[in-house]
């Protein structure tokens, strides 16, 4: 069954946060929207926002990572927000495998963003109402748009081509050879939620260099008489024995 | 069940909308991607990335996606303003004026200048991107006093690389990521080209190459880096000199590319006594000195163990050695006294410095030779070099390097950078595949041929400049001083202070002219500079200045006229302030004649094109200067008859031409009367509507052969001089040594016949305008008590806001809504500040109070923090508590734009003796604690500013924003 999904690949991701606020800037004017901001230009400035990236170090100094880290809604293929819905508003689409709320059934009631246990619900404190990732369900499907922009706005904007979109059921597509191919892995497996969105780890490449290298034959201190000779008068092996 | 709100076909609120779809380019910051824009019903939509772009090919960052809370933000200034008679500067004390009566005053005031002393107007202006309009209105006004904020942020990246390898980093050159196999990046440098540079790094880093950071900080790219090396601020050089030493001492330098391609076995004249002593010998003095290397140098030939003309066929120069001309003179070749130099430069001596341990910095020279020498490219490339060879492929040494403010930013900095080009020289990577590459207009000669005047006498009532504001000196006899050796500018660029300031010393300005030293202004007019704030060091001591008044009650900077789109800090201290577009407001032109947006495949520019109306009165600043220009009947913009020559800006974009019939204007793209020019051609009345159907972009992309080894490639130089670009087609040789500046060290030494210093600064010009690069501490280093002030102080700009105009946008304060000092968390520890807690910053030169984060992603030596998050309360439309003014904290308080006076009283910027890059990250601080029961607030304080008249505030909610684009105030 098509499951669409982001794979984010953590090897590449700057932290620029162009997905967080290409994604408000999408949805705020559009089928989902709009994403208040409380105290705009006042002291304290929240707002809804469906992808947010944290940043966060791991390790001691001088052997640091920072990592920055974006999450937006799993779109779980065993979502617990979706049964724990008293309305109904909150759903898995059986066709694509998007979890959405239907914002005319939702009463704000918060049940769905407690049973996320990856906080990645967001009530819209203005409307009262939950909002949340679409994967742009209103553009990937828009036929009025050329082929290569049905993709999520974040997918779009991001600089380091570092979030990948596609069908995770199908072995074949991009997001399945790049789950498969550089160590994908799934968040907080241990609760069964089947998340579909899957993050790709850091991979470090390195350069090993060997001393033979170093020196080849034709070092250019050759020709400048350089390359290091020991002195006439250094001892040799003919001071020391005669076999 | 009720149709899901996300069922796309429902699209029911759409349905009455006028959608349309407009190209213009993004100005959220430096990089200037291809934006489309969205409208509905005439508002901002969605603003995305072009697809078609060469510059962006369709991505946007945070702050482009964010364009829509700029262009409706409640900070918008909207009507010309003028200062309340009576009222203070800094008040905010305003009334609202026509823009006749704006250009009235502006008219008198400046034609009674130009009339008596042009240099008494000073146009200083931010990162504007605009150089060639204000620069050609500065010029044709007659003022020397003119530059843009080059000064502050790199000119040291500027003037180090292009006095080496003749082209430099960012619009005119960068990192070839598509072939490199290892990737240095040194300091801060994510600022410049962004989005271009995430790209490449991206895919750099899945082709498996391997990045290395060298930063004090782990953030931003750093995070994604292979290796993170952290050094110590401000000791980059030692660290270059030490990767060179070791390079050498290995072999593993590129001596075929270094013989044919830079003046490293060139000989130089080693006679003490001699007037040329340290300069190169030449064996013939050429009969047209033009602005170029003549190849009049000598060899020290191996074969016949003699000296021969430089590139005398068949010879093989020593690049080691001493030797004697026939006529006894002493020589060594110049690369002889780079490997002298070096010597003391081991990786033992820098690991002290850096903080890097010797063994990494020797690993490090090994992985740069080693994957130079050995990982190769040939690319099938047929080119055919300057001296007529020609050859089968091109060939590339894989090590890139990239690097901006954080070299830059240092008063050692342009000898850094040296030691960096000259690093980038010896692995053979500068214009090769995999290496470094140039954009279009560079390579340019060492030195570019533009020159500043040379003499006061340039600047005459009535009469333009004679010369252009800012240029490239190549010997003391370019420098622009009075006959005494004073300096002529308010900024004192370009004299013996500094003597390379090729971007000017805006960081002066202010200072300077509240001084009168060297002289008083009258005008100080400011597009886009935020020097109340974040565009000076001393901020407070710069706002009082600004307010600060003579013995007769008469401000010491008489007028002071502020252009800019919002309130900005500096807004409130202006006598008279013209409100600017935004970028979705006006045509612009992004030009060749300035910093364009090149590829490395060749010339590229582009425009903005209006997208929406303006808003309220705002007119684009470049109206304002084309208007005035021709109310002030400057030539340029004025016909004989005294009418205006322009309509404005975007008629002078496609009429102007440099000099009459010169078919060079400031748009390359589709000139000629067909269109069908590019480069040089007659202006094209239909050239607006070509970019317009072009995605606002014209790209030239140069044909394969003569998109590499620029500075010596037949092909290309003869293309680039038919085109205009160049005037000569002579090979732009590599200066590992450096001549220029030895001029200047004999003039100082008293060894020539021309200009020379003042004598209380023979010794400081002679010790840096050293001919090859040399460490020593920041000067802000030297004058410190280190023991007091251990640590150093640095900032960067934040993922989300790299290289922003400014950071007040709705959406961009949630995701930093204030900053913290980042400190390592041992050394925060040791001073007995806990995370999250109230701290004190402090330098000699002044303190702040400040939250601190402990953090293990900083060397334990440096603090850091996010620049130019802190606001002053009031400002930018924020409310007066806002997180920005009361947690948020601005760096710029400690740091000083002079150093501590001398005995005898002289005031010294606080910038690079060669190059007069202001050195504002080398503050030394310590850190502690607050005292029990201090207020919880940053400090210092200001009071805070309210609205100015006809500010968008209508468009700022109290409580809650619910932007839905067509649907004003969806709430």
């Amino acid at each position: 069954m098509k499951q669409l999904a982001l794979v984010i690949d953590l090897n590449v991701c700057v932290g620029c946060h162009a997905c967080v606020t290409s994604c408000k800037e999408w949805n705020t004017s559009g089928t989902a929207g709009y994403m208040a901001d409380m105290n705009p230009y006042a002291k304290d400035p929240t707002g809804t926002f469906f992808n947010r990236v944290q940043t966060f170090e791991v390790g001691q100094f001088p052997a640091t990572e920072t990592v920055h880290f974006p999450k937006s809604c799993l779109h779980c293929e065993d979502p617990p927000c979706v049964p724990v819905c008293p309305t109904g508003a909150s759903y898995k689409r059986e066709s694509d495998g998007i979890v959405l709320v239907d914002s005319e059934k939702c009463i704000g009631c918060n049940y769905c963003s407690w049973a996320c246990p990856y906080g990645a619900r967001e009530l819209d404190e203005h409307q009262k109402i939950m909002k949340k990732c679409t994967l742009c369900v209103d553009r990937i499907y828009d036929e009025s748009l050329p082929e290569n922009e049905r993709k999520p706005a974040c997918v779009m904007a991001c600089p380091a081509e570092a979030r990948i979109f596609g069908d995770i059921s199908d072995p074949d597509s991009e997001v399945s050879s790049a789950i498969r191919e550089s160590g994908g892995y799934q968040l907080m497996p241990e609760w069964g939620t089947k998340p579909a969105n899957h993050y790709l780890p850091r991979r470090k490449a390195s350069i090993t260099i060997h001393e033979d290298e170093l020196v080849r034959s034709d070092n250019p201190l050759k020709k400048e008489h350089q390359l290091p000779m020991p002195d006439d008068d250094d001892p040799t092996f003919d001071e020391i024995t005669s076999w | 069940m009720s149709k899901p709100k996300h069922d796309p076909l429902s699209k029911q609120f759409d349905e009455n909308s006028q959608i349309e779809v407009k190209n213009t380019t993004c100005y959220m910051c430096a990089c200037r991607c291809g934006i489309r824009v969205t409208l509905r019903d005439g508002e901002v939509r969605y603003i995305q990335g072009n697809p078609d772009h060469p510059l962006n090919k369709g991505v946007i960052c945070a702050k482009g996606s964010s364009g829509i809370m700029k262009q409706y933000s409640p900070a918008r200034l909207t009507r010309p303003l003028l200062r309340k008679p009576g009222s203070d500067r800094g008040a905010n004390d305003f009334e609202e004026i026509s823009w006749d009566k704006a250009f009235e005053i502006m008219t008198d005031r400046m034609s009674h200048l130009r009339g008596t002393d042009p240099k008494k107007l000073a146009l200083f202006t931010g990162r504007d991107q605009m150089q060639a309009l204000t620069g050609l209105f500065a010029k044709q006004y007659g003022t020397p006093n003119y530059a843009a904020h080059g000064g502050f942020c790199s000119v040291n990246m500027a003037a180090g690389m292009i006095y080496t390898i003749g082209g430099s980093f960012w619009e005119f050159g960068g990192p070839d990521l598509e072939r490199a196999k290892l990737f240095v990046m040194i300091g801060t440098a994510e600022d410049h080209h962004s989005n271009p540079l995430k790209m490449e790094i991206s895919k750099f880093k899945r082709q498996g190459g391997k990045f290395i950071s060298i930063n004090p900080v782990r953030t931003g790219y750093s995070a994604i880096a292979d290796e993170w090396i952290p050094i110590k601020p401000g000791t980059d050089g030692a660290l270059f000199l030490a990767l060179t030493n070791e390079i050498i001492r290995q072999g593993l330098f590129d001596r075929e590319f270094l013989r044919q391609y830079s003046n490293a076995p060139e000989l130089v004249n080693m006679d003490e006594s001699s007037s040329e002593h340290g300069m190169f010998v030449r064996f013939e003095i050429p009969h047209d000195e033009g602005c170029f290397d003549p190849q009049n140098k000598l060899w020290w030939d191996r074969e016949q163990n003699k000296a021969v003309p430089n590139y005398t066929k068949g010879a093989d120069p020593y690049f080691l050695g001493e030797y004697q001309l026939e006529d006894g003179t002493p020589v060594k070749p110049s690369f002889q006294l780079l490997v002298d130099r070096v010597k003391k430069y081991t990786a033992e001596w820098a690991s002290g410095i850096t903080g890097i341990p010797a063994e990494t910095i020797v690993r490090l020279a090994h992985e740069m030779g080693i994957t130079a020498r050995d990982e190769k490219i040939e690319l099938p490339i047929p080119w055919t070099d300057c001296w007529g060879v020609e050859h089968e492929v091109v060939t590339g040494n894989p090590v890139a390097f990239h690097a901006m403010r954080g070299l830059a930013a240092h008063s050692n900095g342009f000898h850094a950078i040296r030691a960096m080009s000259i690093l980038m020289s010896l692995l053979g990577t500068i214009d090769r595949p995999g290496g470094f590459r140039h954009k279009a207009p560079f390579p340019r000669p060492i030195p570019p041929c533009a020159k500043p005047p040379n003499d006061s006498r340039a600047v005459q009532p009535n009469t333009p400049l004679d010369g252009m504001p800012l240029g490239w000196p190549a010997d003391p006899d370019d420098l622009f001083v009075n006959d005494d050796g004073s300096p002529v500018r308010i900024d004192k660029a370009f004299s013996w202070e500094f003597p390379l300031s090729v971007h000017g010393m805006m960081q002066n300005a202010v200072t300077n002219a509240w001084r009168g030293d060297p002289y008083k202004i009258d005008t100080l007019m400011l597009f886009m500079a935020n020097v109340a704030w974040n565009s000076s060091m001393n901020t407070s001591g710069v706002r009082e200045m600004l307010n600060d008044r003579d013995e007769n009650g008469e401000y010491k900077i008489p007028f002071i006229i502020v252009a800019d789109a919002f309130q900005s800090e500096t807004v409130a201290f202006a006598d008279l302030v013209l409100p600017d577009t935004t970028y979705l407001e006006r045509h612009d032109a992004m030009s060749l004649l300035d910093r364009p947006i090149s590829e490395y495949s060749g010339p590229a520019d582009s425009v903005r094109i209006p997208v929406v109306p303006p808003t309220g009165d705002c007119r684009p600043f470049q109206d304002v200067i084309v208007e005035l220009g021709s109310r002030l009947n400057l030539p340029a913009f004025t016909n004989a008859d005294g009418s205006a020559k322009f309509q404005n800006y975007k008629d002078f974009v496609v009429k102007y031409e440099t000099s009459p019939g010169s078919g060079i204007g400031f748009l390359a793209g589709w000139r000629g009367p067909d269109g069908d020019e590019y480069i040089k051609g007659e202006p094209n009345p239909n050239q607006w509507q070509m970019y317009e159907k072009n995605n606002c972009v014209f790209h030239y992309e140069l044909p394969k052969s003569y998109q590499y080894m620029r500075n010596w490639n037949q092909g290309y130089l003869e293309w680039a001089k038919r085109h205009a670009l160049l005037r000569y087609t002579d090979p732009i040789n590599i200066h590992i040594y450096s001549e220029v500046l030895q001029q200047f060290r004999l003039a100082a030494q008293g060894k020539t016949d021309g200009r020379q210093p003042p004598d209380h600064l023979r010794k400081r010009v002679e010790k840096h305008f050293d001919p090859l690069p040399f460490y020593e501490k920041p000067l802000e280093a030297l004058q410190s008590d280190l023991e007091k002030y251990p640590l150093n102080a640095i900032t960067q700009r934040p993922m989300a806001m790299y290289h922003s105009w400014d950071s007040q946008n709705a959406w961009l304060r949630q995701i930093h809504t204030y900053n913290f000092l980042n400190v390592n968390t041992k050394t925060a520890k040791e001073a007995g500040i806990e995370d999250g807690a109230w701290m004190w910053v402090e330098s000699m030169h002044g303190k702040v109070r400040c939250l601190c984060r402990h953090s293990e992603a900083v060397e334990p030596g440096t603090v850091w923090t996010w620049n130019a998050i802190g606001k002053a309360s009031g400002a930018w439309a924020l409310d007066g508590d806002a997180n920005e003014a009361k947690q948020g904290f601005l760096l710029n308080h400690l740091i000083s734009e002079e150093l501590p006076p001398s005995a005898d009283g002289d005031h010294l910027s606080n910038s690079d003796p060669v190059t007069g890059q202001a050195g504002w990250f080398d503050v030394q601080v310590r850190i502690y604690p607050v005292a029990e029961g201090e207020e919880q607030v940053s400090s210092p304080q200001f009071d805070t500013i309210g609205p100015v008249p006809g500010q968008m505030i209508e468009r700022k909610p109290s409580r809650w924003l619910t932007y839905f684009a067509g649907r004003r105030g969806a709430s």
